[in-house]
């Protein structure tokens, strides 16, 4: 992704902020700019659960330029407690370990390092809670 | 939904396709691959046809861009048949670039504005290496949200596979059965990238290693087939390929002129989704597909069960399983048990990929869709050689663009 789409997109990012539809009360993350559900414009800041659980997942061992540094990872369907999904690695986790049901917590990371531009992006990962 | 139809009745005349390879084709271009594969299908019209007869020329490709440096490949390639000054019209829908042509195509004929169109697709693959392929295949995916956080496309699927272990209760090994009937039909396709059975290729390898393998399965298990995205290993992926068909279509009162054996459109279905799985309620269904193929089996006023032979959407063993699913040819979650007792077999109930599927045919992306309809064109002519269906009558198309954003179905028979 290029870097000034990436600044862009770091608030929501950074704080998984999504928003919610003023005219019919749908949540969306990320953002969309018209309500699927009333094609509504109008949206108010939603702020994401940070917590949720493990809906679906894969070990990923063949990583797209920018992500060799962390395989083998894990990247997981996670549906939060506010019962929005979003797609994220899930870290600090023996990839055998992960399993349908667990429960992750959002940890603000570093996600990708482009080596030619020496650029580095950061945002939400998520890790197992500790009971 | 209202029940859409063609106002005016459409016919492929004739198709075409280079051999899909991974190595063959190194030294050409794309626009190279095209014009064999549509000389081929000119010279497969039993009649005398030329290029000039065509009045617009529909073109999936998926990434010029990327893989050849080339853009506004469209024209590129009318120019090259020699059908200045016709319109020519690039589709990008991913993976389903060229089931989309080939659907724009029957629309042209039907809305009156053309009589004569040919449609295909082209990639041209091989210029970049493996892990360059696989970030330019992600441009399909949601850039922000899914490749943005390092999913790949084998993990899409995966993530779908592993869905769809857990809610049906479908397992690894019923996919393996999808891996070995496709590489078993391959090896009767002269067009396949793998002629190969998997049990020739693990004896081929072992061989090298120094291993011996009692069956597939003990091969698939070993540690020459690594996992590359779980539960997704090395032999649940298509290949990457080079190569590109081309199909010509023709309205019914003008078919009459080129042949007397057309193989007619009978319905046609598209449907659109999210990008992103994170929109979707049950990762073990394509919607779209679900959608596009209740549309094309109403205009075509047939259902699932009426299917002679299908081609069908396996970028990945899961897909095979949830395409058999959403087509309705089995029960939700029965697609993996229906494949391993064989009944999407050439000698089974509803014979699936017969030319071998993404998998052991290849998969050049944009040519993928059209491809597809080359092979029913010559099953529903009773040419399709040694994986020849039996009396096929109704044959079914479905090409899918990435994780199920976007999926066309064409529905065929023969004339
Ligand atoms: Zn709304």
């Amino acid at each position: 992704m290029s870097v000034p789409r990436y600044w862009r997109e770091e608030v929501p990012r950074y704080r998984l902020l999504g928003k919610v539809c003023a005219g019919c009360g749908a949540k969306f993350f990320p953002a969309r700019p018209v309500c699927t559900e009333c094609g509504s414009t109008e949206f108010k800041d939603h702020k994401l659960a940070e917590v949720g659980e493990v809906v679906t997942w894969t070990v990923v061992r063949n990583p797209p330029p920018g992500f060799e540094k962390y395989k083998p990872y894990v990247v997981a369907l996670i549906e939060l407690e506010d019962g929005m999904r979003l797609l994220s690695q899930v870290v600090d986790v023996d990839p055998e370990e992960v399993q349908k049901g667990m429960r992750v917590e959002a940890v603000f990371r570093r996600v990708k390092e482009d080596g030619k531009a020496g650029i580095i992006q950061y945002g939400y990962k998520f890790r197992p809670v500790v009971e | 939904m209202s029940v859409l139809s063609l106002h005016r009745q459409v016919s492929v005349i004739g198709a075409g396709m280079t051999r899909f390879h991974h190595r063959l084709h190194q030294d050409k271009q794309g626009r190279e691959l095209f014009v064999e594969a549509a000389l081929e299908a000119a010279e497969s019209v039993d009649n005398d046809f030329a290029f000039g007869d065509a009045d617009a020329l529909y073109l999936g490709y998926f990434s010029s861009d990327m893989f050849e440096r080339q853009g506004h490949t469209a024209a590129l390639m009318a120019d090259w048949l020699g059908m200045n000054p016709k319109p020519a019209y690039r589709v990008e829908d991913a993976c389903a670039s060229s089931g989309v042509a080939v659907n724009a195509g029957i629309q042209a004929i039907a809305s009156g504005m053309c009589d004569v169109v040919i449609v295909g697709g082209v990639e041209k693959m091989r210029t970049l290496g493996t892990k360059e392929v696989t970030d330019t295949l992600a441009l399909a995916a949601d850039a922000n949200y899914e490749a943005g956080v390092g999913f790949t496309f084998p993990g899409l699927y995966a993530a779908i596979a592993s869905a769809h272990f857990s809610k049906h209760g479908s397992t690894w090994e019923q996919l393996q059965q999808i891996a070995i009937k496709n590489h078993v039909n391959g090896k009767k396709n002269p067009k396949a990238q793998y002629q190969e059975t998997i049990k020739e290729i693990a004896d081929k390898l072992g061989e090298r290693k120094g291993m011996i393998f009692r069956d597939e399965m003990e091969f698939l298990n070993s540690p020459l087939n690594p996992v590359v995205a779980s539960p997704l290993k090395l032999f649940d992926c298509c290949p990457i390929s080079d190569g590109a068909a081309a199909v010509i279509l023709a309205a019914d009162d003008v078919a009459k002129k080129y042949t007397d054996t057309p193989v007619r459109v009978t319905g046609i279905g598209q449907a659109s989704d999210t990008m992103a799985l994170h929109d979707r309620d049950d990762l073990t269904s394509l919607r779209a597909t679900c959608f596009a193929a209740g549309q094309a089996y109403k205009m075509a006023e047939v259902e699932a069960r009426h299917v002679d032979v299908a081609c069908v959407h396996d970028c990945f063993t899961i897909a095979e399983v949830v395409a058999t699913e959403d087509l309705g040819f089995f029960a939700k979650g029965e697609g993996g048990e229906a494949a391993s007792e064989g009944r999407t077999a050439l000698d089974g109930e509803i014979p699936v990929n017969p030319d071998g599927g993404l998998k052991a045919k290849g998969h050049p992306v944009g040519a993928t869709g059209a491809g597809m309809v080359y092979e029913i064109f010559n099953q529903l002519r009773g040419q399709a050689g040694e994986h020849q269906i039996a009396d096929a009558e109704i044959g079914l198309v479905h090409n899918v663009g990435a994780a199920g954003a976007t999926v066309t179905v064409q529905i065929y028979r023969r004339g």
